[in-house]
Parts: structure tokens; C-alpha cells; sequence
């Protein structure tokens, strides 16, 4: 098992800031819009240095979504941002009329999303927003792992022409993939290579699913890790090439099981490779008030069950 | 000669003219689809008559929040050559680019997708919005269903262009008082309401919807009060304006006409405005 280890932690909503203070400097065609939110999404600095490229839309999201679409038209590049939930459910058909159908070149970037907004409780904890928008066509849907990936993510986006949704969160965590990283959208990370079984994980799942491979490795079990950050478009030769080495597999996602990454990769294996895949996400649930460590452990998003899932999906395979 | 409204004897009178022809394209078009929606498209072709072909400049956008009005803009970017007769000809059909409802990105002049209600404002904002960042003097021009100013999203696309200052925004309210299956007043009350307008901060000027010269004279004056004020014009209007039995029906906003009824539109179209 190749060693990861950190020295710091932060929120991936941080990167999202600091990759806007980077597009604030290099790309005078981004502008910003948040729905009154901007301390919560770490846009300050992006806001200090280009007062006239912000725009607060006050607590309106649906209307933030049809204003960033029609800021469009004249070759603006808009960063909408607001909570996982409001960007993305709230406002379902306003993107997709105006965002989605209309292929308006806007970025829904969202923080909160998941399980790990803590003690705010269900109401604020979307688990569905990666099913709503990966089901858009068009749409591409990122979920980064720590803070330089989504760093990396959220500047990348802006090169990239058409409809993006980039999800973070904010609860901080380590920073285990490099500062210098090239963010190419839709071309999975290998974390590690292994060949026993085939760890699919995105967002804050990718960190757990290291810690799972620690363990995994202490049973003399050679676990292939991958980092999928981008959604949507699925690297589908990533995911094929692990499993046909590996012949079962594992995802793991802060994300309803219906819907999610889990099942974006089961297409891939129904279609082309057959092979036993267990899912680590909430089972049509929704979350609760606690801490992010605590949610996650009630609701099964950690090592620990990543662990037992890729047993079973080993089991699976040799029986 | 120059009248009141500042256009040319010659030109007010063409326009009055596209009344008539329009009309009667628009009656061909739904009559040969056998599609509903007359009634809705009858009621706002003036009010496009004097913004989309008259005052429009080319680079400006124009958005038709109500959607189900389409074959009305569509006849429209007919007349000022946007679309050939043969694209016209393919309106509702299989394959067409032409839908009941516009669809994004086929034709210069349909951006986006609407239709589904209370989008346009929203979008017609963020242009305007680009368009004072560029200080490039365009104006947006968004034509809304008074039905549709149900929707919340109109309300929030409101207070932001009041407070963007958005003076470059014109708002068109088809105020016909009838909406999907009631009279507006019946359903959520006016929604249109002058009053509801001034007080968010819109410049308000009402008018009779079918008066080409008042129409026309109205979008003007709000482009020369360039005032910090975003401007909406109140339209009072008829459904199915033009044909006398589809006049103030609320079932003339689904019906497809048959074949008496479409003979009896066009006679009366030829005979009221003058063909």
C-alpha cells in the first residue's frame, strides 16, 4: 500500500475560495454570484480583489440560476454558489431549462453538500445532488477529494466550456493529494494499485478509503484505490481496466446509494464486465443532527465499512 | 411627415400592417398543425410587433418568457428574415426545430429554452446585467404572460434588477387576464398589478395592447429614461385578439381550430385590419 499521509487539514469549500482568488487574477471573464452565503463558500478574497466581478443575488437561488444564464450571453463565465441543497434541488428546473437545455456555459458550486454539514441536520444535508445533476445531459458533476483538489477543480472548470456542477464541502480534512496537481475533468486518479479488489471513492470518501486500504493490507489484502472526481463524464476505462485486474469492486460516497457513483459504475459493469460491486452510501435515508464523525459512522461512510464491504465483494468474487 | 410617436408616417403604417399579416400567418400556421395556443400568440403579436421587429436592434437579446406563445415569435423572425418559409414550414412537426415550446440554440434569437413559466425574467436580468458590466447601451427585452407573474422567481428577478439598477431592462407584461384555466383575478388575483410593480421600484407605464403607435411610443420614452429605474410595461391586452369568437375565451388557449372556424378567423382578420 503506497503511504499517504498530511500535514495539515482543511475544508474543501477553502480550496473552492482559494481556486476563485487564482481565477480573480487570471481569468477576467469569471464572475461570481452567491445567494447571500459568500463567508460560507470562502469567497472573500475572490470578493475583495474584484468587488465588480461579484454579484449577490440575496436569498434567491432559482433566480441566481436564470441570472448566471443570461450573464452568459455576453461571454461572462459564472460561478453560482450557495449550499449543496439550494444549488441543486431547490432549483432543479431552472437549471434545467436555463443551464442545462440551453448549454449555457454556468458553474453551480456548491458547498455543505453531505452527511458532514454536522448538526445543521437533514434539511441542509443534500444527499441526492449528485443523482439530480449527473442525470442532466450536458452536465458535467465533480466532487473533489481535499482542499488542492478542489482547488485544482474549480480552475480547471473554467477552462472548460459548458455546464459544470462542483460540489465540496465543509468539514475539514487532510490535504493528501499534491499542491502542483494538473486537474484534468473526467480522468479518474490513481490513488493506489492494487489487485484484490477495486476501491471506487469520491469527495471525503477517497481519504477513508486510504484508511481502509491500510487495513486491508494489515489481512494481506491488496486493495486498488481510485479517486473518481469527476462524475460525470465517468472514466469508464479506469473503472473497466481496475475490475478486469481485480474482478470486484467497492464505491464509496457521501451520496444516497440510489443514484450516486455507485451506480454510474454498476452501469459500467452490466454493460461491459460483470463483476460483484457493493456500495458504501446512505441507504435511502435522510441525514440527522450530529457531528460529521458521528454521521458518519451511524450511516456507514468510513473506513471501517469500507473495509467489510470490500470483504464481502471479495467473498462475492470466490464464491 | 413625423407623428407622435416619432416614426415616420410610412412606418407606423407598416407596422399596422404586420397586424393583419401576421395574423393571418400565424392562423395558417396553427390551423395547418392542428395546434393550440391561438389565442395566447393572437393576444401578444403587437406588443412583438413594436419590440421584436421594431425596436430590437440585431445584437440585443429578446427573450418570450411565455413559451407557449412560440409560433408567434416565430412568425415574427420570419418577417425580419431569421427564418426561411421552408423553416417556418416545419413548425410542430416531427423533427422540427420549431416546437410548441422554442427550443435553445437552433435559431439566431432563441437562446434559450422557454416556456416552462417564469424563467424569462431571471435570464432577461443576468443579460441586462452583462450588458451594464460592458456599458455597451443595449437594452434587454423580456415579453411575460400576466398569468406567469404567479411564478416567484418573477418576484425575485424583480428586486434584483431594482436593485441593479437595470434601467436597460424592458419588461412587457401581456396582461390579458386569463391564465391556464381561470381568469387571473379568480386564480391568484392580478399579479400584474401597476401598483405591485412601482412599489418593488419599477418604472410602470401601462397601455392598450394592440395600439401599435401607443405600444411603440411607450418602449420608447422608457429608452430615454435611462434613470436607474428598470421598466416594465403593462399591456392590457386580448386573448385571442382579432377573431371574434376565440376574443377574452379562456379555451383559446388550448384549442386547435377546425376547418369553418379557420375560414371564419381569416375572413374576419382580412376585414378588420384591412387586407
Amino acid at each position: 500500500m503506497k503511504k499517504y499521509t498530511f500535514t495539515e487539514k482543511k475544508d474543501t469549500r477553502s480550496g473552492f475560495g482559494a481556486g476563485m482568488q487564482v481565477l480573480g487574477q487570471t481569468n477576467p471573464n469569471v464572475v461570481a454570484l452567491c445567494a447571500d452565503l459568500v463567508g460560507s463558500l470562502k469567497l472573500e478574497a475572490f470578493i475583495k480583489e474584484n468587488p465588480e466581478r461579484f454579484f449577490q443575488t440575496g436569498i434567491a437561488e432559482a433566480n441566481m440560476i436564470g441570472i448566471a444564464a443570461g450573464l452568459t450571453i455576453g461571454g461572462k463565465i459564472p460561478f453560482a454558489t450557495t449550499f449543496a441543497n439550494f444549488g441543486t434541488g431547490r432549483v432543479y428546473d431552472q437549471i434545467r431549462q436555463s443551464v442545462a437545455y440551453s448549454n449555457k456555459n454556468v458553474k453551480i458550486a456548491c458547498s455543505h453538500a453531505g452527511l458532514t454539514l454536522g448538526e445543521d441536520g437533514a434539511t441542509h444535508q443534500i444527499l441526492e445532488d449528485l443523482g439530480l445533476m449527473k442525470m442532466l445531459p450536458g452536465m458535467t458533476v465533480i466532487n473533489p477529494c481535499d482542499y488542492n483538489q478542489t482547488k485544482a477543480a474549480t480552475i480547471a472548470v473554467a477552462d472548460h466550456v459548458g455546464p459544470v456542477y462542483l460540489r465540496f464541502g465543509r468539514p475539514v480534512v487532510p490535504i493528501f493529494t499534491p499542491a502542483d496537481q494538473e486537474f484534468v475533468i473526467g480522468k479518474a486518479w490513481m490513488v493506489n494499485e492494487g489487485t484484490d479488489v477495486s476501491i471506487f471513492a469520491t469527495g471525503h470518501l477517497v481519504w477513508e478509503s486510504i484508511l481502509a486500504g491500510e487495513i486491508l493490507a494489515e489481512k494481506g489484502i491488496n486493495a486498488e484505490i481510485i479517486n473518481i472526481h469527476t462524475i460525470k463524464p465517468l472514466d469508464e476505462e479506469a473503472v473497466l481496466a481496475s475490475v478486469r485486474k481485480t474482478g470486484c469492486a467497492v464505491s464509496a460516497e457521501e451520496h444516497q446509494i440510489a443514484g450516486g457513483l455507485g451506480d454510474s459504475i454498476a452501469q459500467v459493469l452490466i454493460r461491459k464486465h460483470l463483476a460483484p460491486l457493493e456500495y458504501v452510501g446512505v441507504n435511502d435515508s435522510f441525514g440527522e443532527s450530529g457531528t460529521p464523525a458521528q454521521l458518519m459512522e451511524k450511516y456507514g461512510l468510513n473506513a471501517a465499512n469500507i473495509v467489510e464491504k470490500a470483504l464481502k465483494a471479495i467473498a462475492r468474487k470466490n464464491s | 411627415m413625423e407623428t407622435l410617436s416619432g416614426l415616420s408616417a410610412e412606418t407606423i403604417t407598416d407596422l399596422k400592417k404586420l397586424r393583419g399579416a401576421l395574423r393571418l400567418r400565424l392562423l395558417d400556421l396553427y390551423f395547418k398543425a392542428n395546434a393550440g395556443h391561438i389565442g395566447c400568440s393572437l393576444s401578444c403579436i403587437d406588443l412583438m410587433i413594436c419590440s421584436l421587429i421594431a425596436h430590437k436592434k440585431d445584437n440585443e437579446a429578446f427573450i418570450l418568457s411565455k413559451g407557449h406563445a412560440a409560433a408567434a415569435l416565430y412568425v415574427c423572425l420570419h418577417e425580419l428574415g431569421e427564418l426561411s418559409n421552408e423553416v417556418l414550414d416545419t413548425y410542430y412537426k416531427n423533427g422540427t426545430t420549431l416546437p410548441a415550446h422554442p427550443a435553445p440554440n437552433r435559431h439566431k434569437g432563441i437562446p434559450f429554452a422557454t416556456g416552462s413559466l417564469g424563467h424569462g425574467l431571471p435570464i432577461a436580468s443576468g443579460i441586462a446585467k452583462g450588458n451594464k458590466i460592458l456599458d455597451n447601451g443595449q437594452f434587454t427585452y423580456v415579453l411575460m404572460s400576466d398569468g406567469e407573474t404567479n411564478e416567484g422567481t418573477t418576484w425575485e428577478a424583480a428586486h434584483y434588477a431594482v436593485n441593479n439598477k437595470l434601467d436597460n431592462l424592458i419588461v412587457i407584461i401581456d396582461r390579458n387576464r386569463l391564465q391556464g384555466f381561470g381568469s387571473t383575478d379568480e386564480i391568484l388575483g392580478d399579479s400584474a398589478d401597476a401598483h405591485k410593480w412601482k412599489a418593488i421600484g419599477f418604472e410602470v407605464t401601462e397601455c392598450d395592447g394592440h395600439d401599435i403607435e401607443e405600444i411603440y411610443q411607450s418602449i420608447e420614452t422608457f429608452k430615454y429614461r435611462q434613470n436607474g429605474l428598470p421598466k416594465v410595461l403593462i399591456a392590457n391586452t386580448v386573448k385571442g385578439k382579432g377573431v371574434s369568437y376565440m376574443e377574452n375565451r379562456m379555451e383559446w388557449h388550448y384549442l386547435p381550430m377546425k376547418p369553418q372556424q379557420y375560414e371564419q378567423a381569416v375572413e374576419e382578420v382580412q376585414t378588420k385590419y384591412n387586407l
